[in-house]
């Protein structure tokens, strides 16, 4: 597809697909899954249809998302070490909070923040796996001592806590840059956009297509 | 269940449930287990009030039979050989089921509201109408007693007859037992009459007898009379200072309101943040189109070549 002149492309069509899907499995797993975590909470236990199908399908949902998860993960590890002015912009944490964008070193195709939320993603979701499948009733749990069980419950519980509060700072941070959430439906930003919060990687895109444009 | 108005703990509830007989008194079963004699009436017994049919299993070559508790068998005779220093044999038969602790891990763990009640008089009973069979109450009971049936995915364990304690009438082990082993009343009665029974077993000779009524649990409604109460895992591994695991403590315990609280704050957080320092949006650049696309400077973000604070 021939993109105007004045957009980048961020998010290729499966990326979103594989973003969206992630992000309706996700919203039912957290809903789920705090219904089982405070009786305060057990009302959307009717997300999946009554406290015993969200039982029931909590834990298939979450084989899905770690077969999504995983497979947008090894593709983009790379992008997610950490980068060239990383450290310096999140010494100036107080900067990016304040929006004072002007006094921000350019930056890769994703800040330290973005680098962090995919980070904690990564661990928290492989120890949901594991201690989900200890859990897991009735195919898995029985295979295990109950001390082992105990282990894993509370494991499962702080694990979907991190995730849960890396998810609340990854949407509203969507809501806060305008223009993320359109990368992430349309798939394109502007070279404004790019230029103003990833800078190096906007430089990067840029000169990759001038080398296409030449002979 | 049978009485819904004599709740004093109800398992995912954080409001108060119906009490208003809350001062009825608090019943307890006996095992003074130097009288049992190993017959299996009170298995056979419990089968039969409860109604239960469990499979036939298999012979492992000793007398446990079934071997192990299942959704149909809730109580079980553990038989154990064991060696004393002297070189006695000893055997030990311990009836195994349900402890009715003061203190119920399971209901702790349990987060299906109503699945898991406990009577004011102490008998903890499973509404397995409202289970939602996902074994939570097997993770947090001190014990190893509930049980999941594979038939319907639903945790079942002894129920202390609550239907017929409600009636006025004893468990149906209770009636059946031939030797009086066991025993059925209210708590006070039972401590007195387990008091005397370990009177007479240390005039017997057995120094270490006493009473298992552990605190870890704040006492159970299931007691027994050992003969070496100093030493209870020689029964078939009956747990010496029984206590909810400091992980379901941790589990069920402080983390739930901490962190549900940090959860709502990071989202209150992001309202505050948003209102107060508004959305981080790109300068406007200035190109017109079908011009080359270089950027002009400001556009850049930070630039070097402006003197600092030259508009403000």
């Amino acid at each position: 597809m021939k993109m105007p002149r004045d957009r980048l492309i961020r998010y290729s069509p499966l990326d979103r697909a594989n973003h969206w899907t992630m992000a309706m499995v996700f919203v039912l797993l957290a809903l789920s899954g705090l219904a089982f975590f405070h009786p305060a909470f057990f009302f959307l236990s009717h997300t999946l249809g009554g406290p015993v199908w969200a039982r029931i399908l909590h834990p298939f949902l979450g084989v899905v998302l770690v077969l999504l998860f995983y497979a947008m993960a090894v593709r983009h590890v790379r992008r997610n070490l950490l980068g060239e002015n990383d450290i310096q912009w999140a010494r100036q944490i107080g900067d990016v909070l304040d929006n004072r964008d002007d006094k921000l070193p350019p930056i890769g195709k994703y800040n330290p923040g973005q680098k962090l939320v995919y980070w904690s993603l990564v661990v928290s979701i492989a120890l949901l796996l594991l201690s989900g499948v200890i859990m897991w009733r009735p195919w898995f749990a029985g295979y295990f001592p109950i001390p082992l069980i105990r282990f894993a419950s509370l494991l499962h519980a702080v694990s979907a806590f991190v995730a849960i509060v890396t998810i609340v700072v990854h949407v509203y941070a969507a809501i806060w840059v305008k223009g993320s959430i359109r990368s992430m439906t349309r798939g394109w930003v502007t070279r404004a956009w790019a230029r103003h919060h990833h800078g190096l990687w906007a430089r990067e895109q840029e000169e990759a297509q001038r080398r296409e444009q030449q002979p | 269940m049978d009485n819904s108005q004599n709740i004093i703990a109800r398992s995912a509830t954080t409001t108060t449930p119906p009490q208003v007989r809350s001062h009825v008194d608090e019943v307890a079963k006996l095992i003074d287990v130097s009288k049992c004699i190993g017959c299996k009436a009170c298995q056979v017994a419990c089968m039969e009030w409860n109604d239960l049919r469990d499979d036939v299993g298999e012979c492992h070559g000793t007398y446990d039979n079934p071997t192990d508790l299942t959704a149909n068998s809730w109580t079980v005779m553990r038989f154990s050989e064991y060696e004393s220093q002297e070189g006695n044999l000893e055997w030990l038969i311990r009836k195994d089921g349900c402890m009715h602790c003061a203190e119920p891990g399971c209901l702790k763990a349990c987060p299906a509201p109503g699945a898991i009640v406990q009577y004011a008089n102490g008998i903890v009973d499973f509404d397995s109408n409202h289970c939602i069979g996902c074994g939570y109450c097997i993770t947090g009971c001190p014990f190893d007693i509930p049980r999941i049936s594979p038939k319907d995915q639903k945790s079942y364990k002894c129920t202390l007859c609550s239907d017929r304690v409600n009636a006025g009438m004893e468990p149906a082990c209770v009636k059946t037992c031939p030797t009086n082993c066991i025993e059925f009343g209210t708590k006070t009665d039972m401590l007195a009459r387990a008091e005397k029974r370990v009177g007479d077993l240390k005039a017997l000779g057995f120094r270490d007898a006493g009473i298992y009524d552990p605190a870890g649990v704040g006492g159970t409604h299931v007691m027994y009379v050992l003969h070496h109460a100093n030493d209870p895992n020689r029964y078939s591994g009956l747990p010496k200072d029984p206590r909810i695991s400091p992980l379901v403590g941790a589990w069920k315990g402080a983390t739930k309101p901490i962190m549900s609280a940090i959860i709502g704050i990071t989202a209150f957080a992001g309202v505050i943040h948003y209102m107060t320092k508004g959305p981080k949006e790109e300068p406007e650049e200035r190109t017109e189109h079908g011009q080359e696309d270089v950027p002009p400077p400001h556009s850049l973000g930070y630039d070097a070549t402006r003197p600092r604070g030259e508009d403000r």
